[in-house]
């Protein structure tokens, strides 16, 4: 499995770059993933999707899809695509720390 | 060209549920992704963006050996209700959406929305009757101009 560094901690992710052991993320590390993904800044709307995501992991066992973070995470999906340009599915997850959602829809 | 997809075009050309939903599950899974999407509504595929019809979309169950019922049994009065009520049923319990509910969040993806001119013009419908998301309709020529430098997927 490899890993890399991200802001000085050392973590472990899959080949495509997420996450496999999500409590090795921390915020400095979102900051620094999101400034790779070209999000120059995490607003607090930012924030409010990644943590709603890292819950809902962690609650289920598997990240949400946009459908559902639409619907309960108090972001609607246009301003999830606003939020994350480069699919929310895909890169909130990423940035989040956690394992790409499995969901279809 | 990559080894990654960065723009689908879709086309939907049919009017049944089992028609409907692989495009627009496609379209959603791909803006999910970050690839650009665009949809083009033809013939009767058009029912899933008109605003009086795109809630009565039913599963065909007329010449749809998938559903593994005897060919007689698909034609009764009634036999398609009960089969679309049913798989709605099943699709609730997935949190799989409504055409309707789907169709506007495809939308709000950012994904584009566009009804085929001579579908239109055949069916004698004008932009007043399909749902507001609808951007506009276009010419297969201009659908081409649109999908170009990206994959087509006819569904």
């Amino acid at each position: 499995m490899p890993t890399r560094t991200i802001a000085g901690a050392t973590v472990d992710v899959n080949d495509e770059g997420f996450f496999t052991e999500p409590e090795q993320w921390n915020e400095d590390i979102a900051t620094e993933l999101a400034a790779e993904s070209g999000i120059d800044e995490l607003t607090p709307d930012h924030w409010k999707v990644l943590e709603f995501m890292r819950s809902e992991y962690f609650e289920k066992g598997t990240g949400p899809t946009v459908r559902v973070l639409g619907k309960t995470s108090g972001v609607t999906v246009k301003e999830l695509y606003q939020l994350f340009p480069k699919g929310p599915a895909k890169m909130a997850a990423k940035i989040a720390g956690i394992p790409k959602p499995r969901g279809c829809i | 060209m990559g080894d990654t997809i960065e723009k689908v075009s879709i086309i939907i050309s049919k009017g049944s549920l089992d028609g409907i939903y692989p495009g627009l599950i496609m379209a959603n899974g791909a803006r999910a992704e970050g690839i650009d999407a665009n949809l083009f509504f033809t013939f009767f595929g058009l029912d899933a963006i008109h605003q009086k019809r795109h809630d009565h979309i039913k599963i065909s169950t007329v010449g749809n050996p998938g559903l593994h019922l005897a060919t007689w049994a698909g034609g009764l009065p009634g036999v398609s209700s009960v089969m679309t009520h049913y798989m709605e049923h099943k699709m609730e319990a997935l949190d799989i959406p409504s055409i309707p509910e789907f169709v506007e969040m495809i939308a709000d993806t950012g994904a584009g929305l566009y009804a085929c001119k001579a579908s239109v013009d055949l069916f004698g419908l004008s932009e007043d009757d399909l749902i507001e998301q609808a951007r506009e309709i276009i010419t297969v020529g201009e659908f081409y101009d649109m999908a170009a430098g990206g994959e087509i997927i006819f569904t």
